[in-house]
């Protein structure tokens, strides 16, 4: 004997309504949390493309068919994925779906009376009786109206009712953390962050071909970068003699807003960047950029000026490669800048120290096609020297001078660069204002204890209270109240 | 000068560890002590006397070993002239100090000496591993690192840890006797611990506690990094931790005082909450990449 079961129907309105309310269920809303910890999981053990491109470069040298399918699941961009940001949009909507009731709800529970005492007290906690005096509603009054209780009084008792901040501050911390999200939504949309290597004595204008890397939001337009100058005056390392930890860095700049033409002196540190409105200039880093003249053979100059080179350890052994394009053939030096020569057995020449006590210059010069007409993007720390001759390989300490058949190379000194990074970031006062919020809020709604006392007077007196999420405490505060009503205090 | 005060603070610290293996003695025969001590009679005979007075022998011990590692500690910042926050060593022996500091305050509040023997092998093991591979000699900090944000964040997050911590060794406790009860009644020793009703309620009112300071930490540590690094939030390997620790304690909270989870479930989702923590002090600082690498190592 078979019954089918008759299923009400759902329908399209009924479905989507129960959607909604799985989806703001507290136990979806619990699953979501602990899933966005979850997946933020494999970012910090996967190094990520935002943060580490070299390692993630690795990943795919070392092994790429495995590389190729971690990167299907985005697990090289964790934080801007599909599925993190999946799981967090729908915690947010989870979280408007259960506090915006909620607040609606508190908004009129804040506005109304507490309801009246109920008749049985002595079935309630902390219920005490004793033979009344008379004065007792009088001196509870005074003494609800002192602790601020909202109370309603009916029929010789009083209901009383404290602790709405519990709530309060829980819609606000939730709501505080929408504010959170918005701030940095608004960023990622609205914000630029650039970065560009200058050295001492060069001028930085902001505008978008002054950066070496620029990245911007979808909103975010050329005509919203900031209308300032500056020029590095002189930039200060200090270093521990022992450990060569760096102890300091200190950049002088002036500074120019608006009008390039009055500039002010300025100083940029590592925790204090300069701020122009919602720009922030950084200091991130530091180098050297030997100074170099090329001459051809005829003694004509081909190249002259500072090259930056990139720092490879903390003494500041740095890297780099010096091109002159316009020398015919091509020449192109492979570069080593020591700023405090040593000489290892194992490496050859080393640095032992970051600042430039004995700097030198290593070089091994090659001439050929540099490959740069080719069309293909290539760094400009680096050669590529498929097509190309070695001719010579040569020390130099500044001042020397290296010649090859082709011509000669001099080593004229030094100059340190900076790498400033300039960062936009409209939306990050508003993240703060929401993080503050949410603190007051978390506090509010972890230290408030909501808790009803009522007070009934006829023959007899009779107290009693209830505190909600048995927090602890009602039976210290009724055992005061009872106090003062008794007249023992 | 420097020099003379970071051998002090040497001194300090080994003789905080000589003190905290008193405590950790005098703990140990309570515990044994305490095992003929289960009825309330008996509370009255030689048994309990003797075990009240070895008790407190301990705590005095754990006092005294606090505030020679709090000197200890405090050495250490004059001879760098800095707040002593700058390593993985200094990050260890302020840890010791912060979690046998929070066993200590919530002692004048609840009788915890049953959990005074874990928190005193706990204590040396730190400082053991911090004396004997996390030591490195005092130095200025790098630039990244001087900053007011320094005391603040850090301070912050060093004590919201210590009471983590606690909470954790105490859920752990809660797991534990909750296993041993299930198979029928408690062993002797461990009769005179709470209920595990007040464990429960205790592991639950640390973390309450303590939840919005580690927020705030967090929080600290963004408004440093924007002004160090350029940048508020970056998914750095230590961020990301912190974040995952927030969300499993949030989530903690939210189990217990929304959905109800009582016992059993809230203690392990305490646990894991806590090894998040752990996690991100101990893999984190030393074989993580990214911009919090200060361990020195």
């Amino acid at each position: 004997m078979s019954q089918e079961i008759e299923v009400p129907e759902l329908g399209s309105v009924g479905l989507l309504r129960y959607g909604w309310r799985q989806l703001t269920s507290m136990r979806t809303a619990l699953i979501l949390l602990l899933l966005l910890g979850i997946a933020a999981i494999p970012g910090s053990l996967v190094p990520q493309r935002t943060q580490n491109p070299i390692k993630v470069g690795e990943y795919f040298k070392n092994s790429p068919e495995l590389s190729q399918w971690m990167d299907r699941f985005s697990l090289f961009d964790v934080y801007g994925s599909p599925w993190f940001s999946a799981i967090y949009i729908l915690l947010f909507i989870s979280l408007i779906g259960c506090v915006l009731p909620r607040t609606i709800e508190h908004f009129h529970a804040a506005r109304a009376l507490p309801p009246a005492t109920p008749k049985n007290l002595d079935r309630m906690e902390h219920h005490t009786s004793w033979s009344a005096k008379g004065d007792e509603l009088d001196k509870a009054r005074a003494w609800f109206k002192s602790k601020r209780f909202r109370v309603l009084e009916k029929d010789g008792s009083i209901s009383a009712e404290k602790g709405f901040m519990r709530e309060s501050g829980n819609l606000f911390f939730h709501l505080a953390l929408i504010l959170v999200l918005l701030g940095i939504s608004f960023s990622s949309l609205f914000g630029m962050r650039g970065m560009a290597i200058v050295n001492v004595g060069e001028r930085f204008v902001n505008t978008t071909t002054s950066y070496d890397s620029l990245n911007y939001g979808k909103l975010f337009s050329e005509m919203n970068l900031s209308d300032f100058a500056l020029t590095v005056d002189k930039f200060t390392a200090k270093y521990n003699v022992v450990t060569s930890a760096p102890e300091d860095y200190t950049l002088d700049v002036s500074f120019a807003k608006g009008d390039l033409t009055k500039a002010e002196k300025r100083t940029i540190k590592v925790n204090s960047p300069l701020k122009l409105g919602n720009t922030s200039i950084y200091l991130q880093a530091n180098g050297y950029s030997p100074v170099v003249t090329v001459r051809d053979s005829k003694g004509n100059v081909a190249l002259q000026g500072p090259v930056p080179f990139l720092p490879q350890d903390a003494n500041l052994r740095s890297t780099g490669a010096i091109k002159v394009p316009d020398a015919d053939p091509q020449i192109g030096f492979v570069g080593s800048f020591v700023p405090t020569y040593a000489r290892s057995g194992a490496d050859g020449a080393v640095s032992v120290f970051p600042e430039a006590l004995d700097p030198r210059l290593l070089l091994s010069a090659w001439v050929g096609d540099l490959g740069l007409d080719s069309g293909v993007p290539q760094s400009v720390y680096r050669i590529d020297t498929s097509k190309m001759n070695q001719v010579g390989l040569k020390s130099l300490k500044p001042g020397q001078t290296f010649t090859y058949p082709q011509g000669s190379i001099t080593f004229e000194g030094y100059l340190q660069w900076v790498n400033l990074e300039i960062v936009n970031d409209p939306g990050k006062n508003f993240a703060l204002l929401g993080a503050i919020v949410a603190i007051l809020g978390l506090l509010a709604s972890l230290f408030t204890r909501r808790r009803r006392i009522w007070i009934r007077v006829g023959n007899s007196v009779e107290v009693a209270g209830l505190a909600k999420n048995a927090a602890p405490g009602l039976d210290v505060e009724i055992a005061e109240f009872v106090a003062i009503l008794r007249g023992e205090k | 000068m420097s020099r003379t005060w970071a051998y002090l603070s040497n001194y300090l610290v080994y003789s905080s560890m000589a003190v905290y293996t008193l405590s950790f003695i005098a703990h140990a025969i309570e515990t044994a002590w305490a095992v003929r001590v289960t009825t309330e009679d008996s509370k009255k005979n030689l048994d309990y006397k003797r075990t009240e007075k070895v008790a407190r022998v301990a705590t005095a011990m754990m006092i005294l070993g606090f505030i020679l590692l709090c000197a200890g500690v405090v050495a250490r910042g004059v001879s760098a002239s800095r707040v002593p926050w700058g390593n993985m060593y200094e990050f260890s022996i302020t840890g010791a100090m912060a979690f046998s500091g929070a066993y200590l305050a919530a002692l004048r509040k609840y009788d915890l000496r049953w959990l005074g023997l874990l928190v005193s092998i706990a204590v040396l093991l730190t400082l053991g591993t911090a004396v004997a591979v996390l030591y490195r000699p005092s130095a200025p900090l790098v630039p990244a690192l001087k900053s007011t944000w320094l005391v603040i964040h850090v301070s912050a997050a060093i004590i919201s840890g210590g009471v983590f911590l606690l909470a954790n060794a105490i859920a752990a406790a809660y797991l534990y006797l909750d296993a041993m009860e299930s198979r029928g009644e408690r062993t002797a020793w461990a009769k005179r611990l709470p209920s595990l009703e007040d464990l429960d309620q205790l592991s639950y009112r640390l973390v309450a506690f303590v939840f919005p300071l580690w927020t705030f930490a967090v929080i600290a540590g963004a408004i440093w990094a924007e002004s160090a690094w350029g940048r508020y939030w970056g998914w750095d390997p230590k961020e990301t931790w912190a974040f995952i620790t927030w969300v499993a304690y949030a989530a903690y909270l939210h189990a217990r005082v929304t959905v109800g989870w009582r016992g059993r479930k809230a203690a392990w989702l305490c646990l894991f909450a806590g090894s998040t923590f752990l996690f991100n002090y101990v893999y984190v600082n030393i074989w993580g990449t990214g911009k919090h690498t200060y361990s020195g190592l």
